[in-house]
């Protein structure tokens, strides 16, 4: 990677008009909760969920799909409200830290033993591991408040207590903040050195070896990264939600993340939030307005793009604003 | 633990274990012509259910003897093979059989969504009930246990008839034979001549028609509700990928492990019945990682 | 109804945005209330009674002019969606759905997420279904209050009926839902049976995952362990999927059941249901009361149901029936009480306190800590061939008030230090049918 392609590369960031669509998208959501009050809640949503896709996006990028991520979207949020059970009053960034490490910790020790996997096994044996945790979360219901789940009360923020308006503004704009923030990173994480050597898992991965790169180590950095984010969604989202269930990690939510990633465009940062984001109008009025056939429209909705567009949605964008414009685009 | 109990447990689990087989049989079939995970399998396992009770329902309202339940199960699962199978692949999966595993498997899988509203829609959100088909055969009692005949001797005896025909049909009939050629190598196959795409129709069809059997075996004996199809359909993955992928005796034998670790685990600890089958999955795959009989794939460099 | 929503938001919005004062508010259009109710899924035979019984007394007072002028406009949240999706519509529809009271839950476990949810967004909350007790013992309410009792006098009741009627058993074993009611109420049962009859046993503990579609490795349990007595306080799908796989093993004949829930599911189980069992109904409902069945409004509602469903009224319909007597009891005290057109939201929760109300039972009064006292009615199933499913004989109706535990004590606490002499104490009124 020399530093002319970079530059160049940004260079050609700059004039894409793509990117001028993220500039006024983020500016949009960061006016929502003054133009669009209602939508506040339904948007933060999405970008914790958008978040956890993020997740399965970077595992998407070495080729490999997780059937189980929400297992790490549900760790983070018990272990948020567990601490709040037990500290009540903590801080919220303190809460978030304990959720992403109860998830990073499950992720080194499930992902020691998966990293071995490739393809479906791969699927698979996520899929187990969460379905494992959720057994585990729905039957001791003395610990874990069986399938009632616990409540994740309100925490305080930098020493105060606020009132759930107040609250929920916070959250909101944190989820803007980390969707930002994190987004940038795993994009710069895909271009360094790590994350190369974790993308040609999906290229060639004999070569990887005949260069004396371990691919499991390769893996397993990259599914680090995967359970972290997916951690930092699910602790934000039992936050705005106030109760952790083992819903959030049946194994359809997994699968439903997997749908969002491919819905954004597979491998795609920016898809990952811009899918959440539409699955996320799609499902609540769906539901609120055709309640008995919002599956029957999500699916639909996912064949037609899997027929149509396997590229995504930002497969879409990109053949709509870069016509002409010779090659361009962000993400694959 | 004494004999009795012992014994019990040993004929819940090869009842339950029966039911599973037969499902995930279908399951393994088509992933290994095939190379999909069929997640609406579960939705077929549902409908079978459903169509199987409403058949049966229909028929006992014109006056017809409960012993006709056994053959519109046959007919239920023919049914469902034929007009949700066959049009699923041809109309859909074939299209996207040069994209990528992922995307055959979110097909399946929104395709699974979309029966899950059409089960509800059509059939309502009540649980149905119809045992008629356990009634006519009876109870037998054993150890001071009364168990229905239907769930201890006619459950396992299908699903052990299912396995031996399987092996059969897939060994010693030529379109078994093209079917497993087609399993081993498909692009060797296709050079000699056969016609995959006539193959997968049929593998898909067969494995629809198991689906929906197993579900229509299975009404008799619980509640039809929305979202059946979905806990069958993880356990199901759990026996297949365990088993390795493909693999019908291993399926079989699967099965049979779940099935009884599930039900000793009720009557010895029975909060962690639920965690069993991915548990058994879990420790297998650690020892095995192609499943208990899969063979390791060569290694194209 | 949605739409309706919708359009409104604006005016909603507009309204809540005013500061709540203690003067009286100015009469509304309609008053929107948001009920939640199990309208999918096993519960929905549960949830979906409910809705049509809250839907036609809604009409029902609507026909009359509403309360005060005022019709009221009745939004249904589906429970069976899962908690988070309750929650979330729950929160639309107080924040910018205008609803001015909620009715929530069945479930009591959606119940104990709502109830601080409800006190949080300052919204009157009628808990109308939902049974754990744990909610006003652990902690105080301004917002929410609970018109019918808890598991404490229905699992009372059961225990006093069962040793007046069966004084002589052994064993007992327990097969409850997994979740919050089926764990209290096992808690409540166990603790009372075994202050009151000591030398009891209990020889198996089974709580199947709620929405279970299979009870057969349990029921061969069972059969091995042959109690004399099988305890479900389970409902809905699940309890008319375990009686009737029960009934066909033939676990009915050899066991006494004691089903503290299944005055809901006596006409979907049929000839299943054998004579001879244990049956409750959660306060007392039944759509043949023994002091109620002859009154007018309770034919003329009896009538109405059965016209719109088909079916009998259950208990999940007297439920309802006592939440929308309460509200609109509520209503029409506030008003009086402060000569005004329409009350505010302090008014309202003033006129809540100690409210007494009837519905389609027995009355029922709120005590200090919100909670509601509600009369027990027990009985034995019996198949007289009057109607296609069985019915019940030897009814017992226990006057609430010396059930519910006293204001300030725990439950489990209070139900331990009763003894063997609590039995006979209880005034009971007893009717053949």
């Amino acid at each position: 990677m020399t530093t002319t392609t970079e530059q160049s590369k940004v260079n050609a960031r700059m004039k894409n008009p793509l990117f001028l669509l993220w500039i006024i998208g983020i500016l949009a959501i960061a006016a929502v909760p003054f133009a669009m009050p209602s939508l506040q809640l339904l948007v933060s949503f999405a970008m914790a969920k958008g978040l956890g896709v993020l997740g399965v996006t970077v595992l998407l990028r070495a080729g490999q799909v997780s059937f189980g991520h929400a297992l790490y979207f549900g760790i983070s949020a018990y272990a948020g409200a567990f601490l709040m059970a037990s500290m009540p009053g903590t801080d919220f960034v303190i809460v978030m830290i304990a959720g992403t490490l109860g998830a990073v910790l499950a992720g080194l020790l499930v992902g020691l033993f998966v990293v071995r996997y490739r393809g479906i096994f791969f699927g698979m044996l996520n899929l187990a591991f969460s379905m494992i945790f959720w057994s585990i979360l729905e039957k001791f219901y003395h610990y874990t408040g069986g399938a009632d789940g616990i409540r994740l009360p309100r925490p305080t923020v930098l020493g105060n207590t606020l009132d759930h308006v107040q609250f929920e503004l916070v959250l909101f704009y944190t989820a803007m903040v980390l969707m930002v923030a994190l987004g940038w990173f795993t994009t710069r994480w895909f271009a360094s050195p790590i994350g190369q050597l974790f993308q040609t898992i999906k290229t060639n991965e004999t070569r990887l070896e005949y260069l004396g790169v371990s691919p499991r180590r390769a893996l397993l950095s990259g599914y680090l990264l995967s359970a972290a984010l997916c951690g930092v969604g699910g602790v934000m989202m039992g936050m705005a939600q106030g109760v952790v269930t083992p819903e959030y990690v049946w194994w359809v939510r997994s699968a439903e993340m997997v749908f969002i990633a491919v819905l954004g465009g597979a491998g795609s940062v920016q898809g990952a939030f811009l899918g959440a984001l539409i699955y996320e109008f799609v499902r609540t009025y769906a539901s609120v307005y055709a309640g008995d056939i919002w599956q029957m429209i999500l699916g639909g909705f996912l064949l037609i793009i899997i027929l149509f567009a396997p590229g995504g949605l930002i497969a879409i964008l990109n053949s709509l604003f870069n016509r002409g414009s010779g090659k361009g685009g962000t993400g694959k | 633990m004494n004999l009795a109990i012992f014994l019990l447990a040993l004929f819940d689990g090869v009842a339950y274990a029966a039911l599973v087989f037969i499902v995930a049989l279908g399951l393994t079939l088509i992933f290994g012509v095939m190379r999909i995970l069929n997640v609406a399998h579960g939705s077929l396992y549902a409908i079978g259910a459903y169509a199987s009770v409403s058949l049966t329902g229909y028929a006992l309202s014109l006056g017809f003897a409960p012993v006709l339940a056994f053959p519109l199960m046959i007919v239920s699962a023919v049914l469902v093979g034929i007009l949700i199978g066959a049009p699923l692949e041809k109309f859909l999966l074939r299209r996207i059989y040069d994209k990528s595993e992922v995307l055959q498997l979110l097909m399946t899988f929104a395709v699974f969504m979309i029966l899950e509203d059409v089960q509800r829609l059509v059939w309502g959100t009540r649980p149905y009930f119809d045992s008629s088909a356990l009634q006519v055969l009876g109870n037998v009692t054993v150890f001071g246990v009364t168990y229905t005949a239907y769930q201890m001797i006619l459950l396992p005896l299908i699903a052990v008839a299912l396995l031996l025909g399987m092996r059969f049909f897939l060994r010693h009939t030529v379109t078994g034979k093209l079917i497993t050629a087609t399993t081993e190598d498909r692009e060797a196959a296709q050079s000699i001549g056969v016609d995959a795409d006539k193959v997968f129709l049929f593998t898909f069809v067969i494995g629809a028609i198991l689906a929906g059997l197993g579900g229509a075996l299975a009404s008799p004996t619980t509640s039809i509700l929305p979202g059946m199809g979905a806990d069958m359909i993880v356990l199901s993955f759990a026996v297949v990928a365990t088993a390795g992928l493909g693999q019908i005796e291993g399926a079989a034998l699967t099965a049979l492990m779940i099935g009884l670790g599930r039900s000793f685990a009720v009557y010895l600890y029975p909060e962690i019945s639920v965690l069993v089958p991915y548990l058994i999955m879990v420790l297998v795959l650690l020892v095995r990682p192609e499943g208990l009989f899969g063979t390791p794939g060569a290694r194209k460099i | 109804m949605k739409h309706l929503f919708v359009k409104r938001a604006v005016a909603a919005t507009l309204a809540a945005a005013l500061p709540m004062a203690a003067l009286a508010a100015d009469k509304p259009e309609s008053l929107k209330i948001g009920m939640t109710a199990f309208l999918t899924g096993p519960a929905s035979v549960f949830g979906v009674p409910a809705r049509d019984a809250t839907e036609i007394m809604v009409e029902n007072i609507n026909a009359e002019g509403g309360i005060n002028g005022v019709p009221i406009d009745i939004s249904f949240i589906d429970e069976g969606a899962g908690a988070e999706s309750l929650t979330s519509e729950y929160r639309r529809m107080v924040e910018s759905g205008g609803a001015e009271v909620m009715l929530a839950s069945i479930s009591s476990g959606n119940c104990q997420t709502i109830a601080p949810l409800a006190e949080d967004l300052q919204v009157p909350n009628l808990m109308w279904d939902c049974g754990t007790q744990r909610i006003f013992e652990e902690n105080d309410y301004k917002y929410v209050f609970r018109t019918q009792a808890n598991a404490t006098p229905e699992m009372l009741a059961s225990v006093i009926y069962l040793l007046k009627t069966k004084p002589d058993f052994n064993t007992i074993a327990v097969v409850n839902q997994d979740y919050a009611w089926g764990r209290d109420s096992w808690d409540i049962f166990s603790t009372a049976l075994k202050a009151m009859k000591p030398d009891v046993e209990v020889v198996a503990e089974f709580f199947p995952k709620f929405g279970s579609p299979d009870f057969s490795t349990e029921i061969s349990r069972l059969q091995a362990l042959n109690p004399d007595v099988i305890l479900s306080t389970s409902w809905g799908g699940d309890l008319d999927t375990f009686v009737q796989q029960a009934s066909q093993r033939g676990l009915l004949n050899s066991s006494t059941f004691v089903l503290p829930l299944a005055e809901s599911s006596l006409e979907r189980l049929g000839s299943a249901l054998t004579e001879g069992h244990i049956v409750g109904a959660r306060g007392d409902h039944y759509f043949l009361h023994p002091e109620r069945r002859d009154d007018a409004d309770f034919q003329a509602f009896m009538k109405q149901y059965e016209e719109k469903t088909g079916e009998v009224s259950v208990y999940p319909v007297f439920h309802a029936s006592q939440a929308m007597a309460a509200l609109t009891t509520a209503y029409e005290k506030a008003i009086a009480d402060n000569g005004v057109e329409w009350p505010s939201e302090e008014q309202l929760l003033a006129a809540l306190e100690g409210l007494e109300f009837q519905g389609l039972g027995r009355p029922v009064k709120l005590r200090e800590d919100n909670q509601g006292v509600e009369a027990q009615l027990m009985g034995t199933s019996v198949q007289t061939g009057d109607y296609p499913f069985a019915t019940l004989e030897n009814i017992m109706i226990f006057d609430g008030a010396e059930l519910t535990t006293p204001v300030g004590e725990i439950s489990t606490e209070w139900v331990g230090s009763l003894d063997a002499g609590f039995v006979d104490s209880v005034s009971v009124d007893t009717y053949e049918n």
